[in-house]
Formats: C-alpha cells, sequence, structure tokens
C-alpha cells in the first residue's frame, strides 16, 4: 500500500502547495538585500536567494505554475487526443488514413524539440508554454485512445448498440470511452510526469514563465550562477521537482500494475 | 528485401515532407513580423516594403511554402537574420558537437544500463532488482537541466576533474554525456530486463539449461541477442528524446551544439535558423529510426519482407 500512499501524498501536497499560494500571504517576489544568499537556517527554512527572496515562498508560487501547465496540458491533451483518437478508430477508412498520416508526422519529431521551438517563436509566457506543450502532447492520448478502440469496436456489446440505432456520438461517449479510461489514467500520470519536467525545462531556457514570477525551472537556472557560493539556491528547487515527479511516475507504475489484473504473468 | 528497404525509405521521406511542412506553417501563422524584428518599428514603410519583397514575404503562404521547398532541395537553408551567413554553414559548423555529444551519450546509456537490466532480469525480486529498478526510476524522474547544474557542482568545481563548460579537451565531454545519457539508461535498463525476463521463460532456454550448458552461457549466447532486439527499436526511438533534451544540456554546459544554436536563435529571434535547426535534428531522429529498422530487420530473419 506505500505504493500507492507515498505518490499520492506527495501529489496531494504538491496541489495543496499551488491552491495555498494563491491564498497564503506569500511574499515571492519581495527582495530584501539584507538578506542574500543567506542559507537554510532556524529562522527560515529554506533560505533566501540572489536577491534575498524568500525560497520557500518562490517554491510554493512556482509549484502553483507547474500545476497549472500540468493540468492544462493534460486534460487539453486528452480532451483533443481522446476525441480525435476514438473518432479515428471507430470510423476508420479516409478518416483514420489521414489521422494516421498526421500521427506519424507528429511523432517523426522530437516532442520536446518542437516544443521549444513553438514556445520560442511565440514568445515566453504561461499560456504559451500550455500552447507548445499540448501541440506535442496530444498524440501520445490519440494514439493510445485509437489502438484501443480499434480493438474493442467489434465488441458484442458495440454491435448490439448499433443494431439498436444508436447514434455514433451516444456509441462513442457511452460504450467505447467507458472502456478505455484505464490505460488514459495510466497515461495521465506518466502525462503530468513529462508536463511538469517540460514546463520547467522551458521555463530554464527562458520560454516559460517571465521574471519575476517563480517557477521551479527558472529557480534553477538562477540558482546556478551562485551554485559555488550558494548551493541552495539550485538543490532545492530541483529536489522538489525531482520528487514531485517521481512521484507521479511511481503512481503511474503502480496503476499500470493495479489496473493490468488481468494480465496471465500477474497470477502467475 | 529491396521492396522493404524501399517502401521504409518512401514512408521516411513522406515523414520528412510532413514535418518540413508543419514547421514552415507553425512558423509563419505565430503572431509577429519578422521585418518588424529585423529593421526594429520603427523603420520606413518604404524600407520594410522593399525588404518584404527581396525576401519574398509579400507572397501568399503557399507560394512561399513552395519556394521553401524547392530551395531545401538545392541545400538552401537561406541566410541567418542576425549574422547574415548561410545558414548551411551555421548547421555544419555546429553538427560535429551535437553527433559527438549524442553518441557518447548513448554509449554511456549503454554501459549504463546493460549491466542493471542483466542484474535485475537475473536475480529478479533480489535486492540487485529492486535497487536497479530504484535507480532507473531516479533516472527518469531527475530533470537533465537539474542533474547537469549538480554535475558540474561535484565533477567541476568541487573535484576540479573535468570543464566546467565548453568543448575544450576530450574529457569535456563526459559531463553533458552523462547527464542527456542517464535518462536514457534508465528508460532502457527497464526494457532491458522487461525483455530479458519475457526471454528467459522461453522453451529455448530450458532446452539450453537441459542439456547442460553454463547459466553465463545461456544467457549471453541464448537468451541476450533474442532480447536485446525490442531494445533496439526502443533505442532508436529514445534518440528522439535524447535529441531534445540536447537542446537543454547543450545551454547547461555551452555545448556548441546544435541545440545550443537553436536558443541562441530563438533569442536572438532569428526564425530561420530556428527552423533550419529543427529540421536538422529531426532530419537525424528521422534517418537513424529508418536506420534502426533496416539494422532490425536485418538482425531478425524472422521478420516477413512482403509485409514486415
Amino acid at each position: 500500500m506505500m505504493r500507492l500512499w507515498v505518490p499520492l501524498g506527495i501529489l496531494l501536497t504538491w496541489g495543496i502547495m499551488a491552491i495555498g499560494s494563491h491564498i497564503l500571504p506569500l511574499t515571492p517576489n519581495t527582495i530584501d538585500l539584507t538578506h542574500i544568499l543567506i542559507g537554510p537556517n532556524q529562522n527560515s527554512w529554506l533560505g533566501f536567494d540572489e536577491l534575498g527572496r524568500s525560497i520557500a515562498d518562490r517554491l510554493i508560487t512556482g509549484a502553483s505554475t507547474s500545476f497549472f501547465v500540468a493540468l492544462s496540458v493534460v486534460a487539453l491533451g486528452i480532451l483533443i487526443g481522446g476525441t480525435l483518437g476514438i473518432a479515428s478508430g471507430y470510423f476508420s477508412e479516409w478518416v483514420d488514413q489521414i489521422f494516421v498520416r498526421i500521427v506519424d508526422i507528429m511523432l517523426a519529431f522530437p516532442g520536446l524539440l518542437l516544443a521549444i521551438a513553438l514556445a520560442g517563436a511565440l514568445g515566453p509566457g504561461i499560456e504559451n508554454v500550455v500552447f507548445a506543450l499540448v501541440i506535442v502532447g496530444w498524440v501520445g492520448y490519440a494514439r493510445l485512445a485509437r489502438g484501443q478502440v480499434l480493438a474493442l469496436k467489434h465488441a458484442d456489446h458495440v454491435i448490439a448498440a448499433q443494431a439498436m440505432g444508436a447514434s455514433p456520438w451516444r456509441i462513442m461517449s457511452k460504450h467505447l470511452f467507458p472502456l478505455i479510461t484505464a490505460p488514459l489514467i495510466i497515461e495521465v500520470s506518466f502525462g503530468i510526469a513529462g508536463a511538469i519536467i517540460a514546463e520547467a525545462g522551458l521555463s530554464f531556457l527562458g520560454l516559460g514563465v517571465q521574471p519575476p514570477e517563480a517557477s521551479w525551472g527558472s529557480m534553477i537556472r538562477d540558482g546556478t550562477r551562485y551554485m559555488l557560493v550558494a548551493p541552495h539556491l539550485v538543490l532545492i528547487p530541483g529536489l522538489t521537482l525531482m520528487v514531485v515527479v517521481l512521484a507521479a511516475n511511481l503512481l503511474g507504475d503502480w496503476l499500470r500494475d493495479w489496473l493490468d489484473v488481468k494480465e496471465p504473468k500477474m497470477r502467475k | 528485401m529491396s521492396h522493404f528497404i524501399l517502401k521504409r525509405i518512401f514512408s521516411a521521406l513522406v515523414g520528412l515532407l510532413g514535418v518540413i511542412s508543419l514547421v514552415f506553417f507553425l512558423i509563419h501563422m505565430i503572431p509577429g513580423d519578422p521585418i518588424d524584428v529585423m529593421l526594429g518599428e520603427s523603420a520606413l514603410t518604404a524600407d520594410r516594403e522593399s525588404l518584404r519583397q527581396g525576401l519574398g514575404l509579400h507572397l501568399p503562404l503557399y507560394e512561399q511554402w513552395w519556394n521553401y521547398m524547392t530551395a531545401l532541395a538545392h541545400a538552401d537553408f537561406g541566410q541567418s537574420l542576425f549574422s547574415g551567413r548561410p545558414i548551411l554553414d551555421l548547421l555544419l559548423e555546429r553538427m560535429p558537437a551535437t553527433l559527438h555529444l549524442s553518441i557518447t551519450a548513448v554509449a554511456i546509456a549503454i554501459i549504463i544500463a546493460l549491466p542493471l537490466g542483466l542484474l535485475a532480469a537475473t536475480r529478479q525480486h533480489s535486492i540487485y532488482d529492486y535497487g536497479s529498478m530504484g535507480f532507473a526510476l531516479f533516472g527518469m524522474s531527475i530533470p537533465n537541466f537539474w542533474m547537469g547544474p549538480l554535475l558540474i557542482l561535484v565533477g567541476a568545481l568541487w573535484l576540479g576533474w573535468f570543464p566546467v563548460s565548453g568543448r575544450q579537451g576530450w574529457n569535456a565531454v563526459i559531463l553533458p554525456a552523462l547527464t542527456l545519457g542517464t535518462a536514457m539508461a534508465a528508460i532502457l535498463a527497464r526494457m532491458i530486463r522487461s525483455s530479458l525476463l519475457e526471454t528467459l521463460g522461453e522453451d529455448f532456454l530450458r532446452t539450453a539449461r537441459a542439456k547442460g550448458l553454463s547459466s553465463i552461457h545461456t544467457i549471453v549466447i541464448h537468451a541476450l541477442p533474442n532480447a536485446l532486439l525490442p531494445v533496439l527499436t526502443l533505442l532508436g526511438l529514445q534518440l528522439g528524446g535524447l535529441l531534445g533534451g540536447a537542446v537543454i544540456t547543450e545551454t547547461v554546459f555551452a555545448w556548441p551544439g546544435l541545440g545550443l544554436l537553436m536558443i541562441e536563435a530563438i533569442q536572438q529571434r532569428d526564425y530561420p535558423v530556428v527552423q533550419a535547426a529543427v529540421l536538422c535534428i529531426s532530419m537525424t531522429y528521422i534517418v537513424v529510426n529508418l536506420l534502426t529498422d533496416l539494422l532490425y530487420a536485418w538482425l531478425d530473419p524472422r521478420i516477413n519482407w512482403q509485409n514486415p
């Protein structure tokens, strides 16, 4: 049970930090030159950065950035990719042919590379990061949904629904979608991990949120210049980022084992 | 077999055409006028128009696309808006550094992943198994823009064994390649483990053991070659992630490759160079995947040439 509750607890904390950043009286952008580069101590657990800003406050604000981006990217990806994938798998023939071509081309790109180029061309800003990551990310969900629907669309209950005159929309939403949620949920978990890393990566490159707004990625970038004198500037946001990503990956692993109970290897 | 190769090359070409067009249209659909970037917003209208005519930007989009494609077919990528140099020269200048880094990273990934995967699969559910897979999970979750600075801190600043950045000296490649290779090693190790576990359950391995072969002999000679086939395909696909990650890693280490060229071009809003760098990296990826597929088909005689 540890495999479920520890990652879940970490991800919940992440969400609470993200929501809390809008409620708590934080001062992530307040510059205090008397506190420059002070390390963790008894009065402030996480210390201060190169402008004397509280790292704890910036960390919590950064959680909000990554939470917002990860959730939007995954939700939009599922919405666009899932819908297109299900429709393509269900209708087959020429719709499917075009769809498969598009997916093949999208997959011919190194995903992160395209996201970096798009975010760079669009200019900095969190909406642009979401846009770039959705453009790259929907393909995975679409391919997954299509594959699942292809395997399911000749199932008895689908044929029965067709015989009763159900509309394609009804069949796709009521008879196919509920059956493919399990693999999609697993994909969502890994998708969240990927989106967090991608957002932080873009912010690290200066293509994400703009200063003085905080992102874990931009905190790492700003901190690298002071690494020798104040390694905590790099260590703290990086460790936080890694723990959250690890939790999302672990949850995905757990879900995969848990939802795949029918696999014969597991029964042995 | 030649039929299969031709078919595969054809589909790679179609993919390439799609990639080029997609990048072209995405870059051109983005709001903002490249003329503003080049001349500044205060430029005279007459100057702007003459430059627009000169660059062919007044033409309809599909004509611009056609002109771009014909130019590309002549290996003409255009000129950098920033330095005015031919982009092809810039690409050729930066290409060797990226290849150097990527190949070293792949080598490091294989060196790390092979023993880990082997150990995990042959001693399933042991401490070695959990240790290797725990490492793999860490490797997958550690972002390279954090791992890079950490390696610099330890390997360059504290120990002083490696240069902090740049490409001077034979050992400069170690830290960036390690950064880039770790994530790949993690995924490879997991794949090698599951593939090897599957192979170890096969009948022919039971036969090999039954006829008295040593366990090392069975694993290395009989199991490993079969288990590594699916890993090969993954290696090709993972290279895409590696090339994308190379952009960040090159930035961290100021490694003068295509990725750094792209980031510099983004900062200077030099869109033709961004476009060309994306194309160049994507082309490398497509070619590597083509070669992987061909290699796979050549290594596994069971593949049906007519209908693979």
